[in-house]
């Protein structure tokens, strides 16, 4: 019988061959390209037992409105057995930007929870134990300033900081690449990221100082093979950097997170996760020769693909987060997030979130693909596309090194443009309906019902700005003053920030006041236009 | 506009949102169908895009929203253009919006919203017919 197409090709566009067999892995040798599981090169996961030994952490995206919004949606989904939380920050907070700026107009509180000021971190964490649960805050520009907030908090309360857990992203590359949020030059941005590494280094051994993310890369139109490279590149650039600065590779690389999407390509999401470890742990070995060999491990978080679901039929979505968290999975992710069905529509109501959640749960306690680590290590297509995305990988990994590093290659606009034209690739081939999607080009209905969504009141922003003024009204001005001036001084130097940071929101500086402080010493950047 | 002169058309990012995948998307389709594109890049507030609106003579504006801000920032960009006395230019756009926030931005005067799926040729269909 004929094939029902002239070409099959993955999701990245790789071509797949009818069937895999022993010659499609001739040069390919198991001991070296597999090893076993919590051994170099990591290829089959990071720990010997993955799965049997310890679940994934189930940790959901959450933030919106005002702090007491999202701190009940945080005990909500606590309750309901997710292990850890993650915050969603709004516009304004994710530029630097307080809630009463006139650039915040209409914006607070809207993709995330607004936080201005320690007294707005302290109400988000109300009632939640520190030191009992881990948290990750999606926060990059101004991440080294939230962090002093979550520290402050934490110090207010009486927990020491090295019981504190969590994750902050803090990934600044990936923003001039993809999700464009940043407040300063590159330079400056990757030596603020050096002192939030070389804090944690010193006081908090159980925190992430960063999850170097290939998850908004993807969504902004990447393929698996450019998120794969981009990602591993922009964290051997982190290591690069803070060595350079005078920190030893063991004492952080250890714990540095990533961060991948996935997509709906089943098997190639599988590989990608496979080939991430191992290339890693190559290129780690290669470049920094640690010692530790935990600093040669990808410990990872996933989350589903945004950018796969559709507005139109809804609750198949729920369908396409099945498959994508079971890939994750498969694939040996340490933590997972699962999207909502909804969450083309809106910020997820509660019901949906819950929906999400349960996805997980199944998987893990209903699908038994828990019970042996990495099953479908030795499938001849797994392994075949696993060498594929690696060799894909290095080879952009090297086009780097001879760009001269990733700043200069985004300074040239070479991830943005690569990350365009795989999106334009991908929307022509939807439009010629040679990629199909349920509900856009196939099986399309007219006349959908809709679905109930959440809605965000426009009292949020009021509120916020009302609680900023009064926050400026009661503070000491000249505490707030001096605690500015000392953190330009040390930002014009080269110590560390982070007790600087600390001391201003300690004396109720904001967020917006102290980004305009560290803007006047490090500067601002405007993008090169890429079309 | 006649047939034969190219049409004009203002696209960009309003506000802080910096999802530019569709907008950049929307961007070279409009340019690869003949249209004169003026791309403004992200982080533009509602008075930057409108000024630039007006000294580039363009015959329609079209802006991207993903943040939920799409309430506070069409509505603020006709106001603009009303107090400016540019409603002529037609202002159409896309983005994460609800259903139930269309009747409010349809009489606020936004002509038109593209939503998750939609068609590059649905927004080169429209611009051509404003046209007719």
């Amino acid at each position: 019988m004929a094939d029902r197409k002239e070409r099959f090709t993955s999701l990245s566009g790789l071509p797949v061959a009818p069937l895999y067999a022993p010659e499609d892995l001739k040069e390919w040798n198991p001991d070296t390209e597999l090893g076993v599981a919590g051994s170099f090169p990591y290829t089959r996961g990071i720990h010997p037992g993955m799965y049997r030994s310890r679940l994934w952490t189930m940790r959901q995206f959450a933030g919106f409105g005002t702090a007491e919004d999202t701190n009940a949606r945080f005990k909500y989904l606590l309750e309901h057995g997710q292990t850890g939380v993650s915050v969603a920050f709004d516009m304004p907070t994710l530029m630097g930007l307080d809630a009463d700026n006139p650039l915040a107009r209409g914006e607070v509180g809207r993709c995330g929870v607004a936080v201005s000021s320690l007294s707005d971190m302290e109400r988000l964490f109300d009632g939640i134990p520190l030191d009992q649960i881990t948290t990750s805050m999606t926060i990059n520009g101004p991440a080294a300033i939230l962090f002093a907030m979550y520290l402050a908090m934490a110090e207010r309360r009486g927990i020491p900081a090295e019981r504190l857990g969590g994750t902050l992203q803090n990934d600044i590359l990936k923003e001039y690449i993809a999700q464009k949020e940043w407040l300063f030059p590159p330079e400056p941005h990757l030596r603020v990221m050096v002192d939030t590494m070389a804090y944690c280094a010193a006081h908090l051994p159980k925190w992430h100082p960063i999850s170097i993310s290939g998850y908004h890369i993807r969504e902004a139109g990447s393929n698996a093979v450019q998120e794969l490279a981009f990602t591993l590149y922009d964290g051997l650039t982190y290591v690069d950097t803070a060595v350079k600065m005078g920190l030893a590779v063991d004492d952080f690389a250890p714990r540095l997170s990533f961060f991948f999407n996935v997509h709906n390509d089943f098997f190639e999401e599988i590989a990608k996760f496979r080939a991430a470890r191992r290339l890693w742990a190559r290129e780690m070995e290669r470049r920094f020769h640690p010692q530790d060999p935990r600093s040669l491990q990808l410990r990872c978080h996933a989350q589903t693909a945004g950018c796969s679901l559709t507005a139109q039929q809804p609750m198949n979505n729920v369908v396409r987060t099945t498959l994508q968290a079971l890939a994750a999975v498969l694939g040996g992710t340490q933590s997972l997030h699962t999207n909502s069905m909804d969450e083309t529509l809106a910020l997820p109501t509660e019901e949906a979130v819950k929906l999400a959640l349960r996805t997980q749960q199944i998987i893990a306690e209903e699908s038994e693909v828990t019970n042996t680590v990495d099953p479908l290590g030795g499938s001849y297509y797994v392994e075949a596309l696993t060498n594929r995305l690696e060799d894909g990988a290095r080879a952009y990994i090297e086009k780097l090194d001879r760009m001269g590093g990733m700043v200069k290659a985004i300074e040239q606009g070479y991830p943005q443009r690569e990350i365009l034209e795989s999106s334009l690739c991908y929307q022509r081939e939807v439009e010629r309906n040679e990629r199909g999607i349920v509900g856009i080009n196939r099986h399309v209905e007219q006349d959908e019902a809709s679905i109930s969504i959440l809605k965000i009141g426009e009292e949020v922003e009021k509120s916020q700005v009302d609680r900023l003024s009064s926050l400026r009204y009661r503070r000491d001005s000249f505490m707030v003053a001096g605690s500015l001036e000392a953190l330009q001084e040390a930002a014009a130097g080269d110590e560390n920030l982070m007790p600087y940071l600390i001391a201003a929101v300690k004396a109720d500086a904001t967020l917006g006041e102290i980004t305009a402080s560290l803007k006047e010493v490090f500067g601002t950047y405007r993008e090169p236009v890429v079309l | 506009m006649t047939a034969t002169t190219p049409i004009r058309v203002l696209i960009g990012k309003v506000g802080l949102d910096g999802h530019d995948r569709g907008v950049k998307l929307v961007a070279r389709a409009l340019r690869d169908a003949g249209m004169e594109v003026i791309y403004t890049g992200l982080h533009q507030s509602p008075e930057q895009v409108v000024n630039t609106a007006i000294q580039e003579d363009v015959q329609a504006i079209g802006l991207s929203v993903l943040s939920g801000a799409h309430n506070y920032l069409f509505p603020r960009v006709l106001e603009l253009l009303k107090e400016k006395g540019a409603e002529d230019i037609v202002v159409f756009g896309g983005g994460i919006v609800p259903d139930d926030d269309l009747p409010r931005l349809k009489s606020a005067g936004v002509r038109m919203l593209f939503r998750p799926g939609s068609a590059m040729t649905d927004v080169v269909d429209f611009l051509k017919g404003l046209r007719s």
